[in-house]
């Protein structure tokens, strides 16, 4: 039962992935096209990463201090793990003030 | 043609891919604990992370597995979450060499995740297939290890530290997309309409029949059309 699911889902995503890759062979010349692809990772991206990241953690606080965190590391052009990590730590930290501050 | 300076060497990739692979311990750890939390037995979530390799998804599908759907419900949700993976294999296939054939286009396909397509499309020229290969290893590692790790460990982790965590794989995609945006003016301003009209599907109501997935790929295709309009990329980026 949970097996033919979980086949289910590796299959569509798998061919998600592979029909555009095994069909589209040539390359495109068309410039509107070329640099609408240019754009799409890093509107990927964006719109994945906001608004979810302010719901990602236990407390909009939390969210609000990773957040800036990770722009402003991002900023100073750190490496992706030292991003997340930073986040990561800024998040804690304030979860733990939040709790030493209005215990839950 | 830049085919003799592309980049095909596994070692390269292997590198650029280990801090993929890091960041997707603390993610897939995060699934690993959910995975378990609604019900499913060990063997089972590591499974789901071998063969599907994609976050979004996979969170969607154990709430869906969870919930026992209609299977029909479940190819769905996995379609409209994971459709800008198609999105991203249009991209990469623009990149690809002369040694990417058919066969390596069949088994390179299942390793494109976000991380993989944005490292890979970040690159200055065309990449190879063992560059490919090299690039996708770690994070595989990363996803499954961290899977298995979490899903053992799910009863013994504070919920500070799991609450902490999640926000890993959003510090990766910032760290992505802010270097380039801080250098080039068209890819701030295709960001922000991007996150802009994302918030708007989020906060206002009236849209609360997208799902999560489709949102993103409104977005995606509204702001970078605009992006192609008003600031042509000259260069070819190859």
């Amino acid at each position: 039962m949970n097996l033919i699911y979980i086949a289910i889902m590796a299959a569509v995503t798998y061919c998600i992935r592979m029909l555009p890759m095994v069909l589209i062979r040539r390359k495109i010349e068309n410039n509107f096209i070329k640099s609408f692809l240019f754009y799409v990772p890093y509107a990927v991206l964006g719109a994945m990463t906001f608004p979810a990241i302010l719901s990602s953690t236990s407390s909009i606080y939390s969210a609000v201090a990773g957040t800036i965190t990770a722009i402003f590391t991002a900023l100073k052009e750190k490496s992706l793990l030292i991003v997340a990590l930073s986040a990561c730590f800024a998040v804690y930290i304030t979860e733990w003030l939040i709790y030493i501050i209005a215990p839950a | 043609m830049a085919v003799d300076t592309s980049l095909n060497c596994y070692r390269k990739g292997f590198r650029d891919g280990i801090p993929i692979g890091l960041g997707y311990l603390s993610v897939s750890f995060t699934f690993g604990i959910m995975a378990v939390n609604t019900g499913l037995p060990v063997w089972l979530a590591v499974l789901i992370s071998m063969t599907n390799l994609t976050s979004a998804g996979q969170f969607a599908g154990i709430n869906l597995i969870y919930n026992q759907v209609p299977y029909i419900e479940m190819a769905l949700t996995q379609l409209v979450i994971n459709m800008r993976y198609a999105l991203m294999s249009v991209t990469l296939s623009q990149k690809t060499d002369k040694s990417f054939n058919l066969l390596h286009r069949f088994l390179i396909s299942f390793g494109i995740t976000d991380e993989v397509f944005a490292v890979a499309s970040g690159k200055k020229s065309e990449i190879g297939i063992r560059y490919m290969y090299g690039l996708i290893t770690a994070p595989y590692l990363g996803w499954t290890t961290g899977t298995l790790l979490g899903a053992v460990a799910s009863t013994l982790l504070p919920e500070t530290v799991s609450s902490a965590l999640n926000i890993a794989i959003y510090g990766m995609f910032i760290a992505i997309i802010i270097p380039p945006a801080k250098s080039s003016g068209p890819v701030l301003k295709v960001i922000l309409i991007s996150v802009g009209i994302s918030c708007l599907i989020y906060y206002l109501p009236i849209f609360d029949f997208i799902s999560d997935g489709f949102a993103i790929i409104i977005c995606a295709v509204a702001s970078s059309a605009l992006g192609a309009v008003f600031h042509p990329v000259k260069e070819e980026v190859k």
